[in-house]
Protein backbone atom coordinates (compact mmCIF):
# COMPACT_ATOMS: atom_id res chain seq x y z
CA UNK A 1 0.00 0.00 0.00
CA UNK A 2 1.22 3.08 -0.74
CA UNK A 3 1.46 6.01 1.17
CA UNK A 4 -1.11 8.07 -0.37
CA UNK A 5 -3.32 5.09 -0.44
CA UNK A 6 -2.40 4.57 3.57
CA UNK A 7 -3.85 8.15 3.81
CA UNK A 8 -6.72 7.90 2.45
CA UNK A 9 -7.73 4.67 4.33
CA UNK A 10 -6.83 5.42 7.46
CA UNK A 11 -9.73 7.00 8.63
CA UNK A 12 -11.64 4.30 7.46
CA UNK A 13 -9.21 1.94 9.02
CA UNK A 14 -9.13 4.05 12.34
CA UNK A 15 -12.87 3.76 12.78
CA UNK A 16 -13.46 0.25 12.71
CA UNK A 17 -10.67 0.01 15.05
CA UNK A 18 -12.32 2.28 17.22
CA UNK A 19 -15.89 0.44 17.58
CA UNK A 20 -14.08 -2.40 18.72
CA UNK A 21 -12.17 -0.95 21.41
CA UNK A 22 -15.42 0.85 22.29
CA UNK A 23 -17.25 -2.46 22.37
CA UNK A 24 -14.49 -3.95 24.10
CA UNK A 25 -14.69 -0.76 26.94
CA UNK A 26 -18.62 -1.01 26.93
CA UNK A 27 -18.18 -4.53 28.28
CA UNK A 28 -15.82 -4.85 30.12
CA UNK A 29 -16.44 -1.59 32.32
CA UNK A 30 -19.95 -1.26 32.15
CA UNK A 31 -20.48 -4.43 33.99
CA UNK A 32 -21.92 -6.36 30.99
CA UNK A 33 -22.99 -9.88 32.01
CA UNK A 34 -21.39 -12.21 28.82
CA UNK A 35 -24.68 -13.90 27.83
CA UNK A 36 -25.96 -10.35 27.12
CA UNK A 37 -22.60 -9.55 25.27
CA UNK A 38 -19.31 -10.60 24.59
CA UNK A 39 -16.06 -8.89 24.31
CA UNK A 40 -14.52 -8.93 21.11
CA UNK A 41 -11.80 -10.78 22.76
CA UNK A 42 -14.39 -13.69 23.79
CA UNK A 43 -16.32 -13.63 20.63
CA UNK A 44 -12.98 -14.31 18.56
CA UNK A 45 -12.15 -17.18 21.29
CA UNK A 46 -15.15 -18.75 20.17
CA UNK A 47 -13.13 -20.05 16.95
CA UNK A 48 -11.24 -22.04 18.87
CA UNK A 49 -14.20 -24.16 19.38
CA UNK A 50 -14.22 -27.99 17.64
CA UNK A 51 -18.03 -28.01 17.55
CA UNK A 52 -18.80 -25.31 15.79
CA UNK A 53 -17.54 -26.06 12.80
CA UNK A 54 -17.37 -22.59 11.42
CA UNK A 55 -15.50 -23.17 8.16
CA UNK A 56 -18.33 -25.94 7.04
CA UNK A 57 -20.85 -23.63 8.15
CA UNK A 58 -19.15 -20.29 6.27
CA UNK A 59 -18.78 -21.88 3.30
CA UNK A 60 -22.62 -23.09 3.27
CA UNK A 61 -24.06 -19.79 3.88
CA UNK A 62 -21.37 -18.22 1.47
CA UNK A 63 -22.26 -20.59 -1.35
CA UNK A 64 -26.25 -19.76 -0.77
CA UNK A 65 -25.53 -15.77 -0.84
CA UNK A 66 -22.99 -15.90 -3.50
CA UNK A 67 -25.19 -18.35 -5.90
CA UNK A 68 -28.35 -16.73 -5.17
CA UNK A 69 -27.24 -13.76 -5.74
CA UNK A 70 -25.12 -14.30 -9.29
CA UNK A 71 -28.48 -16.14 -10.36
CA UNK A 72 -30.15 -12.54 -9.44
CA UNK A 73 -27.47 -10.93 -11.64
CA UNK A 74 -27.95 -13.09 -14.73
CA UNK A 75 -31.55 -13.38 -14.43
CA UNK A 76 -32.01 -9.83 -13.83
CA UNK A 77 -29.68 -8.22 -16.30
CA UNK A 78 -31.38 -10.81 -19.25
CA UNK A 79 -34.82 -10.28 -18.35
CA UNK A 80 -33.92 -6.24 -18.69
CA UNK A 81 -32.25 -7.16 -21.95
CA UNK A 82 -35.26 -8.87 -23.18
CA UNK A 83 -37.40 -5.69 -21.78
CA UNK A 84 -34.92 -3.49 -23.82
CA UNK A 85 -35.40 -5.69 -26.97
CA UNK A 86 -38.95 -5.49 -27.45
CA UNK A 87 -41.61 -3.09 -25.53
CA UNK A 88 -44.17 -5.52 -25.98
CA UNK A 89 -42.94 -8.06 -23.62
CA UNK A 90 -41.98 -5.43 -20.96
CA UNK A 91 -45.61 -4.30 -21.10
CA UNK A 92 -46.45 -7.79 -20.58
CA UNK A 93 -44.10 -9.07 -18.45
CA UNK A 94 -43.59 -5.83 -16.08
CA UNK A 95 -46.72 -5.85 -14.28
CA UNK A 96 -46.61 -9.61 -13.30
CA UNK A 97 -43.22 -9.15 -12.52
CA UNK A 98 -44.13 -6.37 -10.05
CA UNK A 99 -47.22 -8.09 -8.50
CA UNK A 100 -45.04 -10.85 -8.07
CA UNK A 101 -42.41 -9.13 -6.52
CA UNK A 102 -45.03 -7.48 -4.05
CA UNK A 103 -45.09 -10.85 -2.11
CA UNK A 104 -43.29 -10.66 0.96
CA UNK A 105 -40.10 -13.33 -0.04
CA UNK A 106 -39.44 -14.42 3.52
CA UNK A 107 -43.24 -15.81 3.44
CA UNK A 108 -42.53 -18.25 0.48
CA UNK A 109 -39.80 -19.90 2.75
CA UNK A 110 -41.67 -22.29 3.75
CA UNK A 111 -43.22 -23.39 0.24
CA UNK A 112 -39.42 -23.24 -1.50
CA UNK A 113 -38.66 -25.97 2.41
CA UNK A 114 -41.42 -28.37 1.09
CA UNK A 115 -40.61 -27.91 -2.70
CA UNK A 116 -37.10 -28.34 -2.69
CA UNK A 117 -36.53 -29.63 1.27
CA UNK A 118 -33.79 -28.65 3.40
CA UNK A 119 -30.28 -27.38 2.43
CA UNK A 120 -28.46 -24.94 0.25
CA UNK A 121 -31.00 -24.88 -2.89
CA UNK A 122 -33.79 -23.15 -1.19
CA UNK A 123 -32.03 -20.71 0.86
CA UNK A 124 -29.95 -19.55 -2.66
CA UNK A 125 -33.65 -19.27 -4.24
CA UNK A 126 -34.62 -17.20 -1.35
CA UNK A 127 -31.55 -14.92 -1.28
CA UNK A 128 -32.60 -15.20 -5.20
CA UNK A 129 -35.85 -13.89 -5.29
CA UNK A 130 -35.26 -11.27 -2.72
CA UNK A 131 -31.97 -9.59 -4.95
CA UNK A 132 -33.21 -9.93 -8.16
CA UNK A 133 -36.12 -7.16 -8.88
CA UNK A 134 -33.67 -4.40 -7.56
CA UNK A 135 -31.07 -5.66 -10.36
CA UNK A 136 -33.90 -5.29 -13.13
CA UNK A 137 -35.38 -2.28 -12.03
CA UNK A 138 -31.68 -0.38 -12.29
CA UNK A 139 -30.99 -2.21 -15.39
CA UNK A 140 -34.46 -1.53 -16.95
CA UNK A 141 -33.39 1.98 -15.85
CA UNK A 142 -30.41 2.49 -17.06
CA UNK A 143 -31.03 0.74 -20.61
CA UNK A 144 -33.51 3.60 -20.96
CA UNK A 145 -31.34 6.50 -19.92
CA UNK A 146 -29.57 7.24 -23.28
CA UNK A 147 -30.33 10.65 -24.56
CA UNK A 148 -33.04 10.05 -27.54
CA UNK A 149 -30.63 12.54 -29.91
CA UNK A 150 -28.17 10.17 -29.70
CA UNK A 151 -30.22 7.08 -30.42
CA UNK A 152 -31.82 8.86 -33.61
CA UNK A 153 -27.55 10.10 -34.66
CA UNK A 154 -27.45 6.06 -34.90
CA UNK A 155 -30.57 5.56 -36.31
CA UNK A 156 -29.61 8.14 -39.08
CA UNK A 157 -26.45 5.45 -39.60
CA UNK A 158 -28.98 2.95 -39.91
CA UNK A 159 -27.21 1.01 -37.49
CA UNK A 160 -28.64 -2.33 -36.17
CA UNK A 161 -29.97 -3.54 -32.95
CA UNK A 162 -27.88 -5.35 -31.56
CA UNK A 163 -24.62 -2.54 -32.46
CA UNK A 164 -26.97 0.13 -30.63
CA UNK A 165 -27.41 -2.39 -27.86
CA UNK A 166 -23.45 -2.90 -27.51
CA UNK A 167 -22.39 0.41 -28.16
CA UNK A 168 -24.60 2.85 -26.56
CA UNK A 169 -26.83 1.04 -24.56
CA UNK A 170 -24.89 -1.48 -22.78
CA UNK A 171 -22.23 1.00 -21.83
CA UNK A 172 -24.72 3.65 -20.95
CA UNK A 173 -26.23 1.57 -18.44
CA UNK A 174 -23.31 -0.25 -16.44
CA UNK A 175 -23.63 2.36 -13.47
CA UNK A 176 -27.32 1.60 -13.33
CA UNK A 177 -26.71 -2.06 -13.06
CA UNK A 178 -23.60 -1.71 -11.01
CA UNK A 179 -25.55 0.46 -8.28
CA UNK A 180 -28.88 -2.19 -8.73
CA UNK A 181 -25.79 -5.09 -8.03
CA UNK A 182 -24.86 -3.25 -4.72
CA UNK A 183 -28.46 -3.56 -3.55
CA UNK A 184 -28.89 -7.06 -4.59
CA UNK A 185 -25.72 -7.80 -2.68
CA UNK A 186 -26.91 -6.85 0.22
CA UNK A 187 -30.59 -8.04 0.20
CA UNK A 188 -28.80 -11.52 -0.75
CA UNK A 189 -27.10 -11.88 2.57
CA UNK A 190 -30.25 -11.09 4.34
CA UNK A 191 -32.39 -13.87 2.16
CA UNK A 192 -30.22 -16.59 2.96
CA UNK A 193 -29.77 -16.05 6.32
CA UNK A 194 -33.42 -15.85 6.31
CA UNK A 195 -33.95 -18.94 4.64
CA UNK A 196 -31.66 -20.68 6.91
CA UNK A 197 -33.54 -19.36 9.99
CA UNK A 198 -36.76 -20.78 8.52
CA UNK A 199 -35.24 -23.89 8.31
CA UNK A 200 -32.14 -25.71 7.24
CA UNK A 201 -29.59 -28.08 8.83
CA UNK A 202 -25.85 -26.10 7.92
CA UNK A 203 -25.15 -22.38 7.56
CA UNK A 204 -23.96 -19.78 10.21
CA UNK A 205 -27.94 -19.05 10.33
CA UNK A 206 -28.38 -22.56 11.47
CA UNK A 207 -25.89 -22.28 13.98
CA UNK A 208 -26.79 -18.87 15.73
CA UNK A 209 -30.28 -20.87 16.33
CA UNK A 210 -28.41 -23.62 17.96
CA UNK A 211 -26.27 -21.73 20.34
CA UNK A 212 -29.40 -19.55 21.16
CA UNK A 213 -30.49 -22.14 23.15
CA UNK A 214 -27.61 -22.19 25.09
CA UNK A 215 -26.99 -18.46 25.41
CA UNK A 216 -23.84 -18.96 23.61
CA UNK A 217 -23.68 -15.28 22.73
CA UNK A 218 -19.87 -15.17 21.55
CA UNK A 219 -20.85 -17.78 19.02
CA UNK A 220 -23.67 -15.81 18.09
CA UNK A 221 -21.71 -12.20 17.89
CA UNK A 222 -19.02 -14.36 16.17
CA UNK A 223 -21.63 -16.04 13.37
CA UNK A 224 -23.01 -12.39 13.06
CA UNK A 225 -18.97 -11.60 12.21
CA UNK A 226 -19.08 -13.99 9.49
CA UNK A 227 -21.85 -12.94 7.64
CA UNK A 228 -21.26 -9.68 7.59
CA UNK A 229 -17.55 -10.64 6.78
CA UNK A 230 -19.14 -12.74 3.80
CA UNK A 231 -21.13 -10.03 2.42
CA UNK A 232 -18.37 -7.37 2.89
CA UNK A 233 -16.22 -9.76 0.29
CA UNK A 234 -19.39 -9.86 -1.92
CA UNK A 235 -19.90 -6.34 -1.86
CA UNK A 236 -16.13 -5.62 -2.36
CA UNK A 237 -16.03 -7.70 -5.44
CA UNK A 238 -18.91 -5.86 -6.81
CA UNK A 239 -17.17 -2.44 -6.06
CA UNK A 240 -13.78 -3.74 -8.01
CA UNK A 241 -15.66 -5.06 -10.70
CA UNK A 242 -17.49 -1.63 -11.12
CA UNK A 243 -14.14 0.05 -11.26
CA UNK A 244 -13.10 -2.25 -13.46
CA UNK A 245 -15.52 -1.81 -15.85
CA UNK A 246 -16.12 2.01 -15.53
CA UNK A 247 -13.67 3.56 -14.18
CA UNK A 248 -11.69 2.89 -16.90
CA UNK A 249 -13.97 5.16 -18.76
CA UNK A 250 -13.63 7.64 -16.45
CA UNK A 251 -16.91 7.83 -15.14
CA UNK A 252 -16.64 7.11 -11.60
CA UNK A 253 -13.57 9.59 -10.58
CA UNK B 1 -21.81 33.76 -53.93
CA UNK B 2 -23.92 32.57 -56.20
CA UNK B 3 -25.24 29.40 -56.71
CA UNK B 4 -25.01 28.59 -60.14
CA UNK B 5 -28.04 26.47 -61.90
CA UNK B 6 -27.27 23.25 -61.47
CA UNK B 7 -29.51 20.31 -60.35
CA UNK B 8 -30.24 20.79 -56.70
CA UNK B 9 -29.22 18.32 -54.05
CA UNK B 10 -32.23 18.72 -51.83
CA UNK B 11 -35.29 19.02 -53.47
CA UNK B 12 -38.22 19.68 -50.95
CA UNK B 13 -41.96 20.60 -52.45
CA UNK B 14 -44.68 20.85 -50.85
CA UNK B 15 -44.09 19.05 -47.90
CA UNK B 16 -46.66 18.75 -45.03
CA UNK B 17 -46.28 16.68 -41.88
CA UNK B 18 -49.12 16.52 -39.11
CA UNK B 19 -48.87 15.24 -36.13
CA UNK B 20 -51.71 13.16 -34.29
CA UNK B 21 -52.71 13.14 -30.99
CA UNK B 22 -55.48 12.23 -29.25
CA UNK B 23 -57.77 12.65 -32.56
CA UNK B 24 -56.65 15.93 -33.22
CA UNK B 25 -53.88 16.76 -35.77
CA UNK B 26 -51.71 19.50 -34.98
CA UNK B 27 -49.48 20.75 -38.17
CA UNK B 28 -45.92 20.72 -38.20
CA UNK B 29 -45.20 21.41 -41.13
CA UNK B 30 -47.73 22.47 -43.88
CA UNK B 31 -46.18 23.33 -47.66
CA UNK B 32 -42.94 23.49 -47.22
CA UNK B 33 -40.76 24.06 -50.73
CA UNK B 34 -37.14 24.71 -51.42
CA UNK B 35 -34.13 23.21 -53.06
CA UNK B 36 -30.41 23.35 -51.81
CA UNK B 37 -27.81 23.30 -54.53
CA UNK B 38 -24.40 20.82 -53.96
CA UNK B 39 -21.87 22.43 -51.62
CA UNK B 40 -24.57 25.27 -50.15
CA UNK B 41 -24.50 26.18 -46.45
CA UNK B 42 -28.83 26.53 -46.25
CA UNK B 43 -30.21 27.57 -42.73
CA UNK B 44 -33.40 27.17 -41.31
CA UNK B 45 -34.46 29.74 -39.10
CA UNK B 46 -37.44 30.15 -37.17
CA UNK B 47 -38.92 30.06 -33.53
CA UNK B 48 -38.98 26.68 -31.44
CA UNK B 49 -41.83 25.23 -32.81
CA UNK B 50 -42.06 26.18 -36.29
CA UNK B 51 -41.28 22.47 -37.90
CA UNK B 52 -37.40 23.58 -38.87
CA UNK B 53 -36.28 20.32 -36.57
CA UNK B 54 -38.96 17.94 -37.94
CA UNK B 55 -38.13 18.90 -41.14
CA UNK B 56 -34.24 17.97 -40.61
CA UNK B 57 -35.25 14.19 -39.16
CA UNK B 58 -37.31 13.98 -42.35
CA UNK B 59 -34.18 14.39 -44.59
CA UNK B 60 -32.32 12.45 -42.16
CA UNK B 61 -34.94 9.77 -42.59
CA UNK B 62 -35.87 9.51 -38.65
CA UNK B 63 -39.15 10.58 -39.19
CA UNK B 64 -41.92 10.10 -42.16
CA UNK B 65 -44.46 13.09 -43.70
CA UNK B 66 -47.86 13.29 -44.46
CA UNK B 67 -47.67 14.30 -48.40
CA UNK B 68 -45.28 16.59 -50.71
CA UNK B 69 -41.83 15.46 -51.89
CA UNK B 70 -38.64 15.53 -50.20
CA UNK B 71 -35.78 14.21 -52.19
CA UNK B 72 -31.82 14.13 -51.58
CA UNK B 73 -29.34 13.16 -54.51
CA UNK B 74 -29.11 13.61 -58.11
CA UNK B 75 -27.49 11.83 -60.76
CA UNK B 76 -24.53 14.09 -60.71
CA UNK B 77 -24.30 13.52 -56.60
CA UNK B 78 -26.02 10.51 -55.59
CA UNK B 79 -26.89 10.03 -52.17
CA UNK B 80 -26.86 6.93 -49.97
CA UNK B 81 -29.29 7.89 -47.00
CA UNK B 82 -27.03 4.80 -44.76
CA UNK B 83 -23.59 6.97 -45.00
CA UNK B 84 -24.11 10.28 -46.90
CA UNK B 85 -25.81 11.92 -43.35
CA UNK B 86 -23.27 13.27 -40.49
CA UNK B 87 -25.42 14.63 -37.30
CA UNK B 88 -24.39 17.25 -34.85
CA UNK B 89 -27.01 18.00 -32.33
CA UNK B 90 -27.37 20.96 -29.57
CA UNK B 91 -26.03 18.90 -26.99
CA UNK B 92 -22.42 17.32 -28.68
CA UNK B 93 -23.66 13.50 -27.58
CA UNK B 94 -20.01 11.85 -26.77
CA UNK B 95 -20.04 8.77 -25.39
CA UNK B 96 -18.94 9.13 -21.62
CA UNK B 97 -16.74 5.66 -21.82
CA UNK B 98 -14.65 6.36 -25.09
CA UNK B 99 -12.06 8.52 -25.73
CA UNK B 100 -12.52 11.48 -28.14
CA UNK B 101 -10.70 9.32 -31.11
CA UNK B 102 -13.30 6.58 -30.25
CA UNK B 103 -15.63 8.88 -30.14
CA UNK B 104 -15.01 10.51 -33.55
CA UNK B 105 -14.91 7.09 -35.11
CA UNK B 106 -18.39 5.76 -33.69
CA UNK B 107 -20.02 6.00 -37.42
CA UNK B 108 -16.84 4.53 -39.33
CA UNK B 109 -17.58 1.77 -36.87
CA UNK B 110 -21.51 1.59 -36.90
CA UNK B 111 -21.03 1.67 -40.94
CA UNK B 112 -18.40 -0.63 -41.07
CA UNK B 113 -15.50 0.86 -42.56
CA UNK B 114 -11.99 0.01 -42.46
CA UNK B 115 -10.51 1.00 -39.09
CA UNK B 116 -6.60 2.28 -40.06
CA UNK B 117 -7.87 4.85 -42.77
CA UNK B 118 -10.82 5.64 -40.81
CA UNK B 119 -8.47 6.39 -37.51
CA UNK B 120 -6.24 8.52 -40.03
CA UNK B 121 -9.19 10.09 -40.92
CA UNK B 122 -10.69 10.39 -37.55
CA UNK B 123 -7.16 12.21 -36.44
CA UNK B 124 -6.67 14.63 -39.38
CA UNK B 125 -10.18 15.85 -38.77
CA UNK B 126 -9.42 16.61 -34.83
CA UNK B 127 -6.86 18.59 -36.32
CA UNK B 128 -9.02 20.42 -38.39
CA UNK B 129 -11.49 21.13 -35.86
CA UNK B 130 -8.99 22.56 -33.34
CA UNK B 131 -8.12 19.63 -31.56
CA UNK B 132 -4.88 18.46 -31.90
CA UNK B 133 -2.75 16.55 -29.45
CA UNK B 134 -6.57 15.45 -27.52
CA UNK B 135 -7.00 12.23 -29.13
CA UNK B 136 -7.16 10.20 -25.97
CA UNK B 137 -8.35 12.64 -23.85
CA UNK B 138 -12.36 11.44 -22.40
CA UNK B 139 -14.93 14.23 -22.78
CA UNK B 140 -15.50 15.33 -19.09
CA UNK B 141 -11.73 16.89 -19.86
CA UNK B 142 -13.15 19.44 -22.63
CA UNK B 143 -15.30 22.69 -22.55
CA UNK B 144 -18.34 22.42 -24.35
CA UNK B 145 -16.85 24.31 -27.15
CA UNK B 146 -14.59 21.64 -27.52
CA UNK B 147 -16.40 19.20 -27.47
CA UNK B 148 -19.12 20.45 -29.97
CA UNK B 149 -16.06 20.44 -32.15
CA UNK B 150 -15.38 16.94 -31.69
CA UNK B 151 -18.99 15.98 -32.93
CA UNK B 152 -19.00 18.24 -35.64
CA UNK B 153 -15.39 15.88 -36.36
CA UNK B 154 -17.65 12.75 -35.76
CA UNK B 155 -20.22 14.27 -38.11
CA UNK B 156 -17.51 14.18 -40.70
CA UNK B 157 -15.98 10.77 -40.01
CA UNK B 158 -17.66 8.71 -42.62
CA UNK B 159 -17.42 11.55 -45.20
CA UNK B 160 -20.91 11.91 -45.96
CA UNK B 161 -22.43 13.96 -48.38
CA UNK B 162 -24.55 15.86 -46.14
CA UNK B 163 -23.86 17.58 -42.50
CA UNK B 164 -27.44 18.38 -41.11
CA UNK B 165 -26.71 20.56 -37.42
CA UNK B 166 -29.71 21.25 -35.03
CA UNK B 167 -28.54 24.34 -33.20
CA UNK B 168 -25.58 23.17 -32.55
CA UNK B 169 -24.05 26.23 -31.04
CA UNK B 170 -27.55 27.12 -28.93
CA UNK B 171 -25.84 25.59 -25.93
CA UNK B 172 -22.56 27.83 -25.82
CA UNK B 173 -22.14 31.02 -24.67
CA UNK B 174 -21.72 34.01 -27.39
CA UNK B 175 -18.81 34.39 -27.55
CA UNK B 176 -17.85 30.85 -27.84
CA UNK B 177 -20.46 30.86 -30.62
CA UNK B 178 -19.04 33.66 -32.51
CA UNK B 179 -16.35 31.70 -32.53
CA UNK B 180 -17.35 28.51 -33.61
CA UNK B 181 -19.44 30.26 -36.64
CA UNK B 182 -16.08 31.23 -37.76
CA UNK B 183 -14.89 27.84 -37.30
CA UNK B 184 -17.79 26.00 -39.39
CA UNK B 185 -17.52 28.16 -42.28
CA UNK B 186 -13.54 26.99 -42.26
CA UNK B 187 -14.52 23.67 -42.28
CA UNK B 188 -17.65 23.89 -44.76
CA UNK B 189 -15.27 25.71 -46.80
CA UNK B 190 -12.73 22.98 -46.32
CA UNK B 191 -14.73 19.79 -46.89
CA UNK B 192 -16.93 21.15 -49.73
CA UNK B 193 -19.99 19.44 -47.92
CA UNK B 194 -23.58 20.48 -48.63
CA UNK B 195 -24.80 21.54 -44.73
CA UNK B 196 -28.22 22.29 -43.52
CA UNK B 197 -27.85 24.54 -40.54
CA UNK B 198 -31.07 24.52 -37.91
CA UNK B 199 -30.87 27.75 -35.70
CA UNK B 200 -33.41 30.31 -34.32
CA UNK B 201 -30.68 33.10 -34.51
CA UNK B 202 -31.27 35.47 -37.30
CA UNK B 203 -28.07 36.79 -37.21
CA UNK B 204 -26.34 33.42 -36.91
CA UNK B 205 -28.26 32.62 -40.19
CA UNK B 206 -27.91 35.34 -42.39
CA UNK B 207 -23.64 35.52 -41.00
CA UNK B 208 -23.37 31.61 -42.03
CA UNK B 209 -25.64 30.71 -45.05
CA UNK B 210 -25.75 30.93 -48.64
CA UNK B 211 -29.31 30.43 -48.20
CA UNK B 212 -32.10 30.63 -45.33
CA UNK B 213 -35.29 29.34 -45.36
CA UNK B 214 -37.47 31.39 -42.89
CA UNK B 215 -40.47 29.16 -40.95
CA UNK B 216 -42.91 31.13 -38.59
CA UNK B 217 -45.53 29.18 -35.84
CA UNK B 218 -48.87 29.72 -35.69
CA UNK B 219 -49.43 27.65 -37.98
CA UNK B 220 -46.15 26.37 -38.84
CA UNK B 221 -45.68 27.41 -42.40
CA UNK B 222 -42.51 28.00 -44.61
CA UNK B 223 -42.64 31.77 -45.38
CA UNK B 224 -39.44 32.67 -47.19
CA UNK B 225 -36.40 31.24 -48.95
CA UNK B 226 -33.81 33.71 -50.47
CA UNK B 227 -30.36 33.42 -51.17
CA UNK B 228 -27.58 35.44 -49.08
CA UNK B 229 -25.24 37.58 -50.98
CA UNK B 230 -22.45 38.94 -48.89
CA UNK B 231 -18.57 39.38 -49.71
CA UNK B 232 -16.55 36.35 -49.08
CA UNK B 233 -14.65 35.78 -47.09
CA UNK B 234 -17.12 36.17 -44.54
CA UNK B 235 -15.65 37.84 -41.63
CA UNK B 236 -17.33 39.34 -38.46
CA UNK B 237 -17.16 42.30 -40.36
CA UNK B 238 -19.68 41.89 -42.53
CA UNK B 239 -22.10 41.70 -39.23
CA UNK B 240 -21.98 45.71 -39.16
CA UNK B 241 -22.61 46.06 -42.95
CA UNK B 242 -25.74 47.35 -44.21
CA UNK B 243 -26.40 44.50 -46.53
CA UNK B 244 -26.17 41.96 -43.72
CA UNK B 245 -28.59 44.38 -41.57
CA UNK B 246 -31.12 44.37 -44.49
CA UNK B 247 -31.09 40.41 -44.73
CA UNK B 248 -31.65 40.04 -41.12
CA UNK B 249 -34.56 43.37 -41.05
CA UNK B 250 -36.00 41.29 -43.63
CA UNK B 251 -36.19 37.92 -41.65
CA UNK B 252 -37.26 40.39 -38.86
CA UNK B 253 -40.53 41.21 -40.56
CA UNK B 254 -41.09 37.88 -41.62
CA UNK B 255 -41.10 36.59 -38.01
CA UNK B 256 -43.79 39.40 -37.04
CA UNK B 257 -41.03 41.31 -35.37
CA UNK B 258 -41.03 45.21 -35.96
Amino acid sequence: MSADAARRYAPAIAVHAALIVAWYLFVKFGRVPSFIMPTPIDTVATLGGANYHWLGNTLVTASEIFGGYLLAVVVGVAIAIAFTWSSIVEATFMPLLVSLNMIPKVALGPLFIVWLSYGIVPNMIIAFSISFFPILLTTVRGFREVEPELLELIRSLRASKWQTFRKIQLPSALPYIFSGMKVGAILAVAGAIVGEFLGSSRGLGYLMLQVQVTLDTAAMFMAVLLITFIGVVLYGLVLGLERLVIVRDARIR
Amino acid sequence: MSITVTEPFIRVRNLRKVYRKEGREFPAISDATFAVAPGELACLVGPSGCGKTTLLKILAGLQNYDSGEAQIGSPSHPFDPARDIGMVFQQPLLLKWRRLLQNVLLPAEILGLPMRESSERARDLLVMVGLSGSEDKYPYELSGGMQQRAAIARALVHDPKLILMDEPFGALDALTREKMNLELINIWKRSGKTILFVTHGISEAVFLGTRVVVFTTGPARMADNFEIELPEPRTLDIKTSEAFGDYSRRIYHLLGMQ
